[in-house]
C-alpha cells in the first residue's frame, strides 16, 4: 500500500475577517487500503483529503505520498492520486461521457482514435457503454457519480480520494457506489458522512475543528462518533 | 442541474453520426468555418444575408441534426435575435436588421454544424497541431486548445445555470427582480468556473513537470 504521510500539517485560509485555521498541526501515516475521515460539516476532514492530492497547500508541516512531497511535486503525486469530489458535475468537464474519459487519457494515448477506444473500453467496464455519446447533463446522479469515477480511475491511480462520493445520491446509487469503492484494489481514502460506510473501513480518522480528535480501528472511531453526537 | 437548457443548447455537443460532415477532418470543418465567417461578414446586403443563412441551414439539415433539434437550439438564440433585429431595424432600417439577424443567426448555426459533427476531443487534438509553432513563443498549444475546448464547453453549461438561476428567482417571486437574476447568475458562473478549474488541478490535466 501506499505511504500517506501529514507531518505536522497546519492549513490556513484567507477570510475576510482574517485568517482562519481549517487545520491545526496534524500528524499520521496512512498505509491502511481503507481509511475513512469522519466529522461534522466544516470540521477539516476535506481539506485534509484535499492535502494528499495537492488542491490544498499546507501554510506549516509536510505531506507526502511515498515519500514525495506533495507541494514539491504535486504532479508527479497526482499522477498517483485520483480524486472523486462529491458533486460529480463539478469534475465532468467535457460535453460527454466519453469525450471526459478520453480526456484523463490524453498523455497516455497521443492519437484520438486510440483514446477513445480506452474510453469506451473503461466506460464498458464500469456498465457505461450506453451513454458514451450522451450528453453529460442528460445522464442520472448515479451515472454521473459513475462516469466521474471511470474518469479518474482510467489513468490507474494507487491512490483513490473520495470526498463524500455518495452524499447527493439516493440510497441505491449510494450503496452500489459504496460497493464499487470497496471493491477497487486502489488504497482508498474515504471522506463519509455514512457512518456504515466509515465502519467498512480498516482505520478511521475523526477530524473535529481542525484536529484529529480520534484515530483507530474505523469500527470503533465511528461508535466514539456516534456517542459523541 | 436540470438538464433542459444544456441539452437545449447544442453547441458544444457532439452528435454522432454517418454523415459526410461527421467524416470531414476536423481541421477542413475548421477551416470551412472561418471561410464561412469571412463570407458571411464580408457580403453585404440583407438577401446575401439571407442565402449565407439559408446556406447555414442547409449544411444544419445535412448534418442529420433534425428540424426538432434545429429549432430546439435555436430557441435560446431567439430574444437575443428579436433584441438585435429590433435595435437594428430602430437605428438603421429593416434592411440592415434582417442582414444582421440572418448572420448572427448563420454563424450560430455554422459553428453549431462544427461541434455537432466533430467530437470536442478531435477538435482538441486539432488546434494543439494548429498551434504547435506557437510554441516557439512560450505558448503551451495544449493548454491553449483546452481552453479553447472548455469555453465551447461553458456555452450549455452557462445557459443551463441561467435557467435554474431563473428558475430559483421564480420560485421566490422574484423574476422580475434583475438583481434576484444577474447576482446569483454571475456568483454561480464562477463558482462553477472554480469547481472546473479545481476538477481540472485534480486529475492533473495541465500539469508539467
Amino acid at each position: 500500500m501506499t505511504r500517506i504521510e501529514f507531518d505536522d500539517v497546519t492549513v490556513r485560509a484567507v477570510t475576510a475577517d482574517g485568517d482562519r485555521t481549517l487545520l491545526a498541526g496534524v500528524s499520521a501515516v496512512l498505509t491502511e487500503s481503507r481509511v475513512a475521515l469522519i466529522g461534522p460539516n466544516g470540521s477539516g476532514k476535506s481539506t485534509l483529503a484535499r492535502l494528499v492530492n495537492g488542491l490544498v497547500e499546507p501554510a506549516e508541516g509536510r505531506v507526502r505520498v511515498d515519500g514525495i512531497d506533495v507541494t514539491e511535486h504535486a504532479a508527479q503525486v497526482r499522477r498517483r492520486v485520483g480524486f472523486v469530489f462529491s458533486d460529480p458535475a463539478a469534475q465532468l468537464v467535457m460535453p460527454t461521457a466519453a469525450e471526459d474519459v478520453a480526456l484523463s487519457l490524453r498523455t497516455r494515448h497521443r492519437s484520438s482514435k486510440d483514446r477513445r477506444a480506452a474510453a469506451l473500453a473503461v466506460l464498458e467496464s464500469y456498465g457505461l457503454t450506453e451513454v458514451a455519446d450522451r450528453s453529460v447533463h442528460s445522464l442520472s446522479g448515479g451515472q454521473r457519480q459513475l462516469l466521474a469515477l471511470a474518469g479518474v480511475l482510467a489513468t490507474d491511480p494507487s491512490v483513490l480520494v473520495a470526498d463524500e462520493p455518495t452524499t447527493l445520491l439516493d440510497l441505491r446509487n449510494s450503496r452500489r457506489i459504496g460497493q464499487l469503492l470497496f471493491g477497487l484494489p486502489q488504497q482508498l481514502l474515504l471522506v463519509t458522512h455514512d457512518l456504515e460506510l466509515a465502519a467498512q473501513c480498516d482505520r478511521a480518522l475523526l477530524v473535529e475543528d481542525g484536529r484529529v480528535v480520534a484515530d483507530g480501528p474505523a469500527d470503533s472511531v465511528v461508535d466514539h462518533y456516534r456517542a459523541l453526537a | 442541474m436540470t438538464g433542459r437548457l444544456a441539452g437545449g443548447a447544442l453547441l458544444g455537443l457532439y452528435r454522432p453520426g454517418r454523415t459526410l460532415l461527421h467524416r470531414l477532418p476536423a481541421g477542413a470543418k475548421l477551416l470551412g468555418l472561418l471561410v464561412f465567417g469571412v463570407v458571411a461578414v464580408v457580403l453585404s446586403g440583407p438577401w446575401t444575408a439571407v442565402a449565407v443563412l439559408a446556406a447555414a441551414a442547409a449544411l444544419a439539415a445535412w448534418s442529420g441534426m433534425g428540424l426538432r433539434v434545429l429549432l430546439h437550439t435555436l430557441r435560446g438564440l431567439l430574444l437575443i435575435a428579436v433584441l438585435l433585429g429590433a435595435f437594428q431595424a430602430w437605428q438603421r432600417g429593416w434592411p440592415a436588421a434582417v442582414e444582421s439577424v440572418a448572420d448572427l443567426v448563420a454563424l450560430v448555426l455554422a459553428a453549431t454544424v462544427l461541434t455537432a459533427t466533430t467530437p470536442l476531443d478531435a477538435l482538441l487534438d486539432t488546434l494543439t497541431r494548429l498551434l504547435r509553432p506557437a510554441r516557439r513563443v512560450g505558448v503551451d498549444p495544449e493548454l491553449v486548445a483546452l481552453a479553447c475546448s472548455l469555453m465551447i464547453r461553458a456555452v450549455p453549461m452557462t445557459l443551463d445555470l441561467a435557467g435554474q438561476t431563473r428558475q430559483a428567482a421564480v420560485a421566490r417571486g422574484l423574476q422580475r427582480n434583475p438583481r434576484a437574476l444577474v447576482t446569483p447568475m454571475v456568483v454561480r458562473v464562477a463558482a462553477q468556473a472554480r469547481a472546473t478549474g479545481e476538477a481540472l488541478q485534480a486529475r492533473g490535466i495541465g500539469d508539467r513537470d
